[in-house]
């Protein structure tokens, strides 16, 4: 393999067309569509007694008003319960519009489908819902108490309770193992709610084709694929019949993995029972109270440990808020309790966590999924540790840590893949030295005590974790030279701006020796390739990366064999370099690849001159084989599949200097620096890339944003005026560093990126916050004002 | 999120938007640069039968900037009020103060007129024109014109002295006078976000160089924008001497924020008195130098 | 009965056009759904996001709280008008590519238009005036890095043109 396009910043193929304003969005599309809109809740908690929808047919330009009791069988049933799992013993899922019961503002109660966005607004606000208002039950402390229920047919509002418990070498018990040990602390942990909050919101197109019977769905999704199974299970269309294409996406972030959200449900079914294309482009307050959001948990810690900061035994219990419904399981909760052990080898560790429901907007994975919550959980836990001891802070992480010599371990739990947690590579030790100089570490203290001499407080944070990634069952990949000698390439999984168009062609015109001008790239289109699962997880590299090398793979080996034919060679001699295919050693004996996918495939016809050298009578064939041998096909295309055991486990260390202000106490961060280490980088550009999007997006959830329900249920901050995400003022310059560990776990080598930027920051700040003011913090995100009155409630 | 309908008007000079004010009174809303009402309309928090769109009076786009202060029209642009220099000259405080108002972007479309009859005890021009003692010149269809001192004109939050069927037509904001110092100071989540708190400061020096008066107006604590002197607290001592900090603490006594999600009410004093504390220094060390 | 519908002309990259419009028609859904520029992208509409800023007579401002009547005979310049005259990439388009300051690429258009105005207007600014410029812009993807790294970029591409011509 050449590795001339694998490992460089290779400038982005997608770029071209999202500079110039060509890029095709959702709402890009459609341009004659009819616009849906909906009629939402306005209560969080209420009952349905009747629905007057005659005012909204004064109404010129309207078409159509839905309620659930318009829907037909499989459109009306409750949406899909995506990722069930034994502990989830009381999954809830909404119905597409609202049936009886409303369990979040913002749940959708009537579709308007009308001329344009305008004129189904004006319809919607016209529609009279009479609702009877139940008591909502808002936040994880009320909701635990069962008091009021969000399903009545769910006791105590617990959907999932689970347990998973690791013993000490020696055969102990965490509890016991806390108890035994010579340090014991416990407290308490919490985390806010946030969201992925992509700049595009959702949004669905769909056209369906009254004469040959077949639906076209374009969405803004993670998933085109699955949307393409589910949408067609709940129209009883063959599978055949139904395309689904995301086009352009902006941003996703894990909201959009999401589906079939009911939009995705209900838009294609209008337009097929009106016979016309029908769009809804998400609007901005839609996202807020209808999609969904994360992050917000509450932990109890128990920690024992030795001297030197060991960590004999960890007890945790979380309560995790999951809002209103569960349509993707309970796979944030687990991701943070399997991933909180982060790089450490820990005595003994029990976790248990209930999985609550509350009259919110429901919870599903955001960027990090799970991770930011144990990661900070653990990072907490070591600070204060340190702190009990009087030790440095990354001692106590060092002598926890795993070493290079111990992989592959295994953390003794079963992960979200529902496989053991085993880590592949890493080296902690390695990353921690380079993070200490990169930040440096060693000389701060002196730095702090200068700042402090003029009145200036400066601390110092890090935090480190171990990300799984890349998880399976599978992704797929298709490539196809074609006579004119480009190259096709094809996965199933999405793109939401991760840059996936370069760096498969990166991959394919690796592995295939051709120029990265003739590879193009297209995802998430199910009209070119079927089989997938999905952009989430970090695994869009790891999986349809390894899945496009082994498809290209395939089709170096066909041509190889069919060049050597044509040169009367030996395949093994030959090697393809510039599209080209030559002897080893004999400039002279070549042919290229595109004369080679010509020579593929036999024709009778011939359309061009290329394809005459194709047709029967071109040139000597034998006459005792068949044109197309046993076992081949005509055309030079391969399709594989990359399916791993089990994921592979990316790392990192983060740390910051911050400054607070001692009058205002503004929150400032002076540096950020990174170690990452996800593997070989097959475009580090677009890998740092991704750290900077992820830290900016850990700085908005550790000092800016956060999702604020008052006890009605009503959210209170659903704009982008009062959601603080970060501007460009409020992002620091990220440092970063590579290691790069090798997963032995797949072809390439690689891990995943996407989400690594975001997950220690809230634990990073959290720990350089409590270091300049020495007072603990253990709830974030932290605002000037929550400073303020931290700082007031610790005075003496 | 897209605005309700509403008809249309395109005024092309004063005397017709004043007509068409007094003839759709109450139902019409006055559109200046959209900054702040359009966001209102586009998530329907307001649906107003008529707009009455002023951006095609030119006569309403000038800034006019003597001895006695500036006199900014309704259509004048924070951008353009921000760039002027000869309004900076008379009234500093009014770039000082611009610069807090968002992004540049907002600037190049929001007016200050529209910002002071929006009302926003959160927006910092409003409590500019408060410590400065301006005013607003409203007008009406056959009535003529009122100028409403700032004192009068902010009577709560997001109301103003403007009447249905007004139209405020300028704001003045008195000119720097000899041996005073102007300032603003503020603390907002975001670079360009509104403040959390903020204080806006004049104070004026005797030939002494004692302090002879001293005023602060303060944002995000109460319902409206409220003139604090603080004169009294100053003792009359030269700047150098004057005890800042308890004046600033009397600045944060006389305030009343309530909580909201930013910030408890708690911090928001807290805040005001801190940022008090830093604008009256500099507008004191200003008016030494001036 | 029917909206009142406005007779408008605008001069969009140049090209004079004439839509009809209700009153309420927000400039981005004109440019975008009447006009079919939809290079102009919605992130918001209440002014937070940039993701609409267009320049207008040369002056960035937020399509989203501008109404298409109110621009009535005035110039817009969308991300599809940024091309150089012959048709090549801006030096602030470049920029972008050359230094990754875009991934999912809906808050681009917003940012080159601001920038465009931006170098314009100060053509080698620092680094505190770079950020002030694009501060009221949101990415949620860059993390603005490679953003404020590609206004420096394009002010020394402009730079180079000049010297050159
Ligand atoms: C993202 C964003 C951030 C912002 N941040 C800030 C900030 O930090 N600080 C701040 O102060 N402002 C801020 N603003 C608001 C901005 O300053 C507005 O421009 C200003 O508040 C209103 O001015 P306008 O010309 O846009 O008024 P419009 O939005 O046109 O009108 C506002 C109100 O005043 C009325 N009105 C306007 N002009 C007149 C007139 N001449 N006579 C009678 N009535 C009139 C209107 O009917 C309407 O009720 C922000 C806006 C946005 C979108
Ligand atoms: S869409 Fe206009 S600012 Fe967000
Ligand atoms: S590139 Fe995605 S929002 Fe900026």
């Amino acid at each position: 393999m050449t590795t001339k396009l694998f490992g460089e910043p290779v400038q982005r193929r997608e770029d071209l067309r999202l500079i110039t304003g060509e890029g095709r969005y959702l709402d890009d599309l459609g341009k004659d569509a009819l616009a849906a809109a909906f009629v939402r809740s306005p209560h969080a908690h209420a009952r349905i007694r009747g629905i007057d929808v005659s005012g909204a047919l004064e109404v010129d330009g309207l078409v159509a008003v839905y309620t659930w009791e318009d829907l037909p069988e499989g459109v009306r049933d409750p949406l899909p319960l995506l990722i069930p799992h034994p502990a989830l013993t009381h999954g809830r899922t909404a119905y597409p519009l609202a049936r009886d019961v409303v369990r979040h503002v913002g749940e959708p109660v009537v579709m308007v489908v009308a001329r344009d966005r305008y004129l189904a607004e004006d319809a919607a606000a016209l529609i009279e819902v009479d609702y009877e208002f139940l008591k909502p039950v808002v936040g994880i402390e009320e909701a635990v108490q069962g008091v009021h229920l969000v399903h009545e047919d769910v006791p105590g509002n617990v959907g999932a309770h689970l347990v998973q418990e690791v013993p000490s070498p020696g055969g102990a018990g965490a509890r016991e193992a806390v108890d035994a040990a010579p340090h014991v602390l416990a407290f308490r942990l919490d985390i806010e709610r946030s969201a992925s909050t992509p700049l595009e919101g959702r949004g669905v197109y769909a056209r369906w084709d009254a004469d040959d019977r077949s639906l076209r769905v374009y969405s803004s999704t993670q998933t085109s694929t699955s949307v393409r199974m589910a949408v067609a299970a709940k129209l009883g269309l063959p599978l055949p019949s139904v395309e689904v294409i995301a086009p352009d996406v902006g941003g996703g972030f894990g909201v959009k993995i999401v589906h079939p959200w009911p939009e995705e449900v209900l838009v294609p079914w209008a337009a097929m029972l009106l016979g016309r294309e029908v769009k809804w482009a998400e609007d901005r307050r839609e996202h807020f109270i209808s999609s969904a959001h994360e992050r917000a948990q509450v932990q109890h810690v128990r920690v024992g440990f030795d001297d030197e900061g060991r960590v004999l035994g960890l007890d945790v219990t979380i309560l995790h808020d999951h809002g209103a419904y569960t349509p993707y399981g309970i796979i944030v909760p687990i991701i943070t309790a399997t991933q909180l052990l982060g790089p450490y080898r820990i005595g003994a560790y029990r976790v248990e966590f209930s999985s609550i429901y509350t009259n919110t907007v429901q919870v599903t994975p955001y960027r990090g999924a799970g991770r930011p919550q144990g990661v900070f959980c653990m990072e907490r836990t070591m600070d204060r540790i340190a702190a009990h001891l009087g030790l440095d802070r990354t001692a106590v992480r060092a002598a926890n840590f795993i070493q290079p010599g111990e992989f592959p371990y295994d953390q003794g739990l079963i992960f979200q893949d529902g496989r053991p947690l085993i880590y592949d590579s890493g080296d902690y030790p390695k990353s921690l030295s380079m993070l200490k100089e990169l930040i440096g570490w060693d000389a701060f203290p002196q730095a702090k005590e200068r700042a402090a001499a003029e009145g200036r407080r400066l601390g110092i944070g890090l935090a480190c974790y171990v990300e799984g990634t890349g998880v399976g069952p599978y992704e797929g990949g298709h490539v196809q030279v074609t006579s004119d000698g480009r190259v096709h390439v094809s996965t199933g999984l999405t793109s939401q701006g991760q840059g996936h168009e370069t760096v498969f062609a990166q991959i394919a015109a690796t592995e295939l020796g051709v120029p990265l001008d003739r590879v193009s790239v297209v995802t998430g289109d199910t009209r070119r390739f079927g089989y997938a699962v999905g952009t989430f997880a970090s695994r869009a590299a790891v999986m349809s990366g390894n899945a496009i090398a082994l498809a290209a793979r395939k089709v170096r080996d066909k041509a190889l064999r069919i060049a050597a034919e044509a040169l009367e060679a030996d395949p093994r001699d030959l090697e393809i370099e510039d599209g080209v295919v030559r002897v080893a050693g004999d400039p002279e004996a070549s042919i290229s690849l595109a004369t080679v996918a010509v020579l593929s495939n036999p024709l009778r016809y011939a359309f061009d001159e290329e394809a005459k050298r194709a047709t029967q009578f071109a040139g000597p064939a034998s006459m005792d084989r068949p044109p197309v041998e046993a076992g081949e096909e005509p055309g030079l295309e391969g399709r594989d599949y990359y399916s791993p055991v089990r994921s592979t486990f990316a790392s990192g260390m983060h740390a910051a200097i911050v400054e607070t202000d001692p009058d205002t106490a503004e929150i400032r961060i002076l540096r950020y620096a990174v170690v990452h280490d996800c593997g070989r980088l097959i475009n580090p550009m677009i890998v740092e890339g991704q750290i900077h999007g992820g830290v900016a997006q850990g700085v908005g959830g550790a000092l800016y944003e956060r999702m604020v329900y008052d006890g009605h249920g009503q959210l209170l901050n659903a704009s982008f005026m009062d959601f603080l995400m970060p501007y460009a003022t409020e992002i620091p310059f990220v440092e970063t560093a590579h290691l790069e560990t090798p997963s032995p776990l797949n072809p390439l080598g690689v891990k995943g990126a996407g989400e690594a930027g975001v997950i220690p920051v809230s634990a990073v700040i959290a720990a350089a916050v409590e270091d300049a003011e020495g007072i603990t913090v253990d709830r974030m995100p932290i605002s000037p004002s929550e400073l303020y009155e931290l700082r007031r409630a610790t005075a003496p | 999120m897209k605005p309700s309908a509403f008809d249309y008007h395109a005024p092309r000079d004063v005397g017709e938007a004043l007509e068409i004010l007094a003839a759709t009174a109450p139902h019409g809303k006055v559109l200046a640069g959209g900054q702040s009402l359009i966001p209102l309309l586009n998530m329907r928090l307001a649906a107003p039968a008529h707009l009455v769109d002023i951006n095609r009076v030119p006569e309403l786009d000038t800034i006019e900037a003597g001895g006695a202060g500036v006199r900014v029209g309704a259509l004048a642009r924070h951008a353009a009020v921000e760039r002027s220099d000869s309004a900076a000259r008379a009234q500093p405080l009014l770039r000082t103060a611009l610069r807090h108002v968002a992004h540049p972007v907002i600037r190049n479309r929001g007016t200050v007129v529209g910002s002071l009859v929006h009302a926003d005890p959160s927006a910092e021009m409003p409590a500019v024109l408060v410590v400065l003692g301006g005013s607003v010149r409203l007008a009406r269809h056959g009535g003529g014109e009122r100028d409403v001192p700032a004192a009068d004109f902010f009577t709560g939050p997001m109301e103003s002295a403007a009447e249905p069927g007004e139209l405020a037509v300028s704001a003045f904001f008195p000119a720097l006078t000899p041996r005073t110092g102007t300032a603003f100071a503020e603390v907002a989540r975001r670079h360009g976000d509104y403040a959390v708190a903020g204080v806006a400061a004049v104070v004026s020096l005797d030939d002494d160089l004692r302090i002879r008066s001293a005023r602060v107006a303060c944002v995000s604590v109460g319902p409206r924008p409220a003139p604090l002197d603080v004169t009294e607290e100053c003792g009359g001592r030269p700047a150098a001497t004057v005890d800042w900090p308890s004046v600033a603490r009397a600045v944060s006594l006389r305030v009343d924020p309530g909580d909201d999600i930013h910030a408890t009410a708690g911090y928001r004093r807290h805040l005001t008195g801190v940022l008090a504390e830093r604008a009256l220094r500099v507008a004191a060390g200003e008016a030494a130098d001036g | 009965m029917g909206e009142k519908l406005h007779e408008i002309r605008l001069t969009v990259n140049g090209v004079p056009r004439e839509t009809r419009v209700p009153g309420r028609r927000l400039l981005s859904d004109c440019l975008r759904h009447d006009l079919g520029l939809t290079g102009t992208h919605v992130g918001c509409e209440h002014g937070v996001c940039g993701c609409c800023t267009v320049l207008l007579d040369g002056e960035p401002v937020r399509s989203c709280l501008t109404f298409a009547v109110t621009v009535d005979g005035r110039e817009i310049t969308t991300v599809e008008g940024l091309r150089e005259p012959d048709g090549s990439l801006s030096p602030v388009q470049r920029a972008f590519s050359e230094s990754h300051a875009l991934q999912c690429g809906f808050c681009t258009p917003g940012f080159l238009c601001t920038v465009t105005a931006l170098l314009r207007d100060n053509p080698a600014p620092s680094d505190d005036e770079v950020v002030e410029g694009i501060s009221g812009n949101l990415c949620r993807c860059t993390g603005y890095q490679n953003i404020v790294k590609a206004v420096h970029r394009a002010s020394e591409l402009m730079g180079e043109a000049e010297g050159r011509s």
